[in-house]
């Protein structure tokens, strides 16, 4: 650690920011504007990884930026649930960076740096979120966020992106300025704060029928948690250039949602009050449907981009679900879930684009014997895939069980077998595609039957076509993090647990 | 006492003297030069004078000034207290920001040799928004709403060399304009038949004597109704979306920020100097009146804006409803609603005359400001349309920027209201505010996600245009993140008005 941990904690956004200048200059010089990327996203991770041991020690290092109004600071202050939040955006976002460049050279897409800005930009603003100090703040950063995103989900300018970009920007503006922020002022006019206490701040000020209301405005408010029926922008942003969807709407715009999610339960209501006054039964519900139906939705979805964008409303649902059952473990399991699905995520996006670039295909029945082609892209999708189903040995496994657990906790029965359904329906949804890739006869070939004890193996090292090396290497590294995450969920658990006893 | 003969102690009137005595001499002026840089030196002291009064009234109390040296309540007074001295800073700004930008783009818009005449009109529209609130002298005012009125039908119609609907514009202004100019004159004449005085503070002391006679229910009544048509009050706001249309650029971006604002200004005056707020909305209740009408205002004009073709029409229409907004903190008859009232009127000023600078760069370059000729903007002057966007996410209200802060003063005085009014209040600010989102975000599909016409000129305007255009706009977001001196003034406005009722 270089300076006192406040000024790393603004650090955090001055660095994305000053890359985004550094790659606007450097907008002649394409392999230097790739450099000022990754360089940047190396310092943001260092940084913010050099405040994880005061965080680690109790402390909450506060910066307060400017005086808003004249009791309202945008202030940053950093606590454990946004320390996690933030390391993991600052690691995939070096990750995405090499990956942007395979792919988007790859793709010989147009205007790459306006989008290596508003990625820079985007990245800013999520440091904002994951270290917001008060509601105001966090508002703030949240719009800049889906400001920034728009026009890298319009990226590609046609009416296709235009069309999704309206849908993506009604839908989040439109919640945010509609349900967001009355919910934010009516706290305010409340209790006289908006800033995040432990324990809460609502209790003693809103009785149990307010508080259903706030709650409601909250949740569908924060239309990044993509809680049904708000949940279209989503696959509305899938038009976007695959890295967007893998960085942005797999981690970095999600999980700001549902991490908004948990801090409102946490810090604004208190898990115990919502327990108490029993407001926040509706949305256990409200999670448990959206969870199940858009697993059943991705089903049917054959373009590969749009079913990963349903398994992630549905994964979203768990974080908002273990919010809502509002016990230790549950809240936990969600908190863990923001880290294991972003790893998880994160690999099958970066396998899709990487088939994009490959082989530009999008579809799921055309990429029958793909395997075969790319198979360290596929194996990566298959790690992928178990950790986001929840088998050991990998991360996404703890974050189920520790839902399963708060589940039990508050003897759940229904919300216990909603669980096994949905992992069931996720096995259902996503191994088909790694099944396909491998054992089906490649596109526009068939096998001829075999007798048994003749077959012969169809693998060869010439048929190997993978995607550019930055497309492939990524995947193969987010995958391997989801195994190394296994054995890592102690410490992150050690991390958060101040935030779960009272 | 300060000195007599010190300089400061004479800023009062040379604020309005100084331009107006600069009118005529503007007018013998000739060349594109020497009228502009003679107007914009005069408007630029009058904003150092603006401001050096306003710190005064801040720092000692309410400045009064005799003109003459007539002692008030028979001569004329002029009164400097933080109401009149937040205006007199806005609209003094304003005007000098808006004329830095006018050397260039007005030499397109109106032939050479009338550009002296042009200057003229300018100076006097601004020595009478100045006047108006600065004087404490009911009839006053009127001689000075007349001064200011006049020279805007003129600086409107000067905008028939680009398009003559210009002229019907400023002749709809003209009668609507006069009517309601001859209401308001109709109700000071009341008011002085039943009190035998015109200056405010002496009106004020006597008016709980007489508040319950008929003279003065009409008198309040022609007086509300006069001022609402000046201010564009929904719905009596038809002459404001041709007037800014078809009125040249540099004007429409003056008026947007200033001509209404100063109407909104002597309601304020009247409703909470004059009449007193117990009196205004206990014994008349205005508020029945004024509510309805600003959220049927907001409502309706905002809806109506995402419809328009011409991106003018479009923000003047947004203008409207904004203006709703800043009527509706009004009629919330608390300290918490006039705040947000006040400081809207600063918050809207400084965005809607950033986007209408920005319009008037796409004016100079593209010759046209009809959306289908505006196709591919973006692409053609990014720097421009980027200014544009930012002030159009200010007129949605995105946190960090000035939009949002007069929002959530809003919001929070709907929600002191309480009961069903105040969340349906809030319900519609938010439903106007998504409609914001609407019509902003069809400019920025024409500007972004069409291609440019074949042939279409490629270039920026001008630095002469862009810097003024782009210190609107940062010093928007200025004040959208550091709001000590907006909201610092507003608030010692709205507790001037409340505590001095």
């Amino acid at each position: 650690m270089m300076f006192a941990p406040e000024a790393h904690v603004a650090l955090a956004i001055i660095i994305p920011v000053l890359g985004a200048i550094g790659i606007a200059l450097s907008n002649t010089a394409p392999n230097i504007r790739e450099t000022v990327t990754l360089a940047t996203s190396v310092l943001l991770c260092l940084n913010v990884f050099s405040i994880l041991s005061v965080i680690l020690s109790g402390a909450e290092p506060t910066v307060v930026l400017v005086q808003i109004l004249p009791d309202i600071a945008l202030t940053l202050k950093v606590e454990p649930l946004g320390m996690t939040f933030a390391a993991v955006a600052s690691t995939l976002w070096i990750v995405n960076s090499i990956y942007s460049i395979g792919y988007m050279r790859g793709n010989n897409e147009p205007r790459q740096t306006s989008f290596y800005v508003c990625f820079a930009i985007a990245i800013a603003a999520t440091m904002g979120v994951a270290f917001s100090g008060n509601l105001l703040t966090l508002f703030a950063f949240y719009e800049v966020l889906t400001l920034s995103t728009y026009p890298l989900v319009t990226h590609k300018g046609n009416a296709e992106a235009l069309k999704g970009g309206r849908i993506y920007l009604g839908i989040l503006i439109g919640t945010s300025i509609g349900l967001f922020l009355p919910a934010i002022i009516w706290v305010w006019t409340l209790t006289g704060t908006v800033d995040f206490v432990k324990g809460g701040i609502l209790e003693g000020h809103a009785s149990a029928g307010v508080t259903s209301v706030i709650l409601f405005l909250f949740m569908y408010g924060i239309g990044k948690a993509a809680l049904m029926p708000i949940h279209r922008w989503l696959p509305a942003a899938m038009v976007a250039p695959t890295p967007v969807s893998a960085l942005l709407h797999a981690v970095a715009v999600v999980k700001a949602g549902v991490f908004a999610v948990l801090k409102v339960v946490i810090y604004i209501f208190g898990i115990d009050f919502l327990a108490t006054t029993g407001a926040a039964e509706w949305l256990t519900w409200v999670a448990a449907y959206t969870l199940i139906t858009a697993s059943v939705v991705a089903l049917t979805k054959d373009n590969l981009k749009a079913r990963l964008a349903y398994s992630t409303i549905s994964q979203l649902a768990y974080v908002v679900l273990g919010a809502s059952m509002a016990t230790s473990m549950a809240v936990a399991g969600g908190a863990l879930q923001i880290v294991m699905h972003a790893f998880g995520k994160i690999t099958l996006f970066f396998c899709a684009g990487a088939i994009y670039t490959a082989v530009h295909r999008t579809e799921i029945s055309d990429m029958r014997g793909l395997g075969r082609q790319m198979p360290v892209t596929f194996l990566a999708f298959l790690i992928g895939s178990l950790s986001i189903i929840g088998l050991p040995p990998l991360g996404g496994s703890w974050s189920k069980f520790y839902l399963m657990m708060g589940a039990a906790q508050s003897d759940d029965i229904i919300i216990m077998v909603v669980l096994l359904v949905s992992s069931l329906l996720n096995i259902a949804y996503l191994i088909p595609i790694v099944a396909r890739g491998f054992f089906y006869a490649p596109l526009g070939q068939t096998v001829a039957p075999v007798a048994v004890g003749y077959e012969k193996s169809d693998f060869s090292w010439s048929n190997i076509q993978e995607a550019p090396l930055f497309c492939v290497l990524p995947p193969a590294l987010t995958a391997l993090a989801c195994v190394a995450l296994f054995f890592l969920a102690d410490p992150i658990m050690k991390l958060i647990e101040p935030i779960l006893t009272p | 006492m300060p000195n007599m003969f010190a300089l400061s102690s004479q800023y009062p009137v040379l604020v309005i003297v100084l331009p107006l005595l600069s009118a005529p001499l503007c007018a013998l002026l000739r060349g594109p030069i020497f009228p502009w840089a003679l107007t914009t030196a005069m408007s630029a002291l009058a904003f150092f004078f603006s401001v050096e009064l306003l710190a005064a009234a801040a720092a000692g109390g309410p400045l009064s000034y005799e003109i003459g040296g007539w002692a008030a309540p028979w001569g004329i007074e002029y009164v400097v207290d933080p109401l009149s001295g937040f205006m007199l800073v806005i609209i003094s700004g304003i005007s000098t920001g808006v004329l830095l930008f006018a050397r260039e783009s007005i030499a397109k818009e109106v032939p050479g040799h009338q550009l002296g005449l042009f200057f003229s009109a300018y100076l006097l529209a601004l020595t009478g928004m100045l006047g108006i609130c600065i004087t404490g002298d009911a009839f006053n005012v009127f001689v000075f709403l007349e001064i200011m009125s006049l020279s805007s039908y003129i600086l409107i119609a000067m905008g028939a060399r680009n398009d003559r609907r210009a002229l019907t514009a400023a002749f709809q202004y003209l009668i609507i304009g006069t009517v309601g100019a001859t209401f308001y004159l109709i109700g000071v004449g009341l008011i002085y038949m039943m009190t035998g005085t015109l200056n405010m503070a002496d009106i004020a002391s006597r008016f709980a004597d007489i508040e319950g006679t008929r003279p003065i229910l009409a008198a309040v009544g022609f007086i509300v109704i006069g001022l609402s048509i000046k201010l564009a009050l929904f719905p009596f706001h038809v002459w404001l979306p041709n007037a800014y249309t078809y009125a040249p650029s540099i004007v429409t971006a003056f008026f947007a920020g200033t001509a209404t604002k100063v109407s909104i200004y002597l309601l304020i005056r009247f409703i909470f100097t004059i009449f007193g707020p117990d009196y205004s909305f206990g014994g008349v209740d205005l508020a029945d009146i004024l509510l309805p009408l600003a959220v049927l205002g907001f409502l309706s004009m905002s809806m109506v804006a995402i419809f328009q073709t011409n991106l003018k029409r479009l923000l003047a229409y947004s203008s409207v409803a904004q203006l709703g907004y800043i009527v509706l903190g009004i009629a919330l008859a608390s300290e918490a609603g006039l705040t947000a009232a006040l400081l809207h009127i600063f918050n809207h000023a400084i965005v809607k005359t950033g986007l209408f600078l920005s319009v008037g760069c796409m004016f100079f370059a593209a010759g046209s400001v009809y959306l289908k000729d505006l196709h591919g903007i973006g692409k053609r002057m990014p720097i421009t349309t980027f200014g544009f966007v930012l002030g159009g996410l200010g007129l949605i209200g995105v946190p960090l920027t000035p939009g949002f802060i007069s929002k959530w003063y809003l919001v929070v005085a709907a929600l002191e209201k309480g009961s069903v009014l105040g969340y349906s209040l809030v319900a519609a600010l938010m439903i106007s505010s998504l409609l914001a989102v609407i019509y902003i975000w069809r400019v920025v599909e024409v500007a972004y996600f069409r291609d440019p016409p074949e042939g279409a000129a490629k270039g920026e305007a001008s630095l002469s245009l862009l810097v003024p255009t782009w210190i609107f706009i940062l010093g928007s977001f200025y004040f959208g993140i550091d709001t000590t001196l907006n909201v610092g003034f507003a608030k010692a406005a709205a507790a001037f008005l409340m505590g001095g009722a």
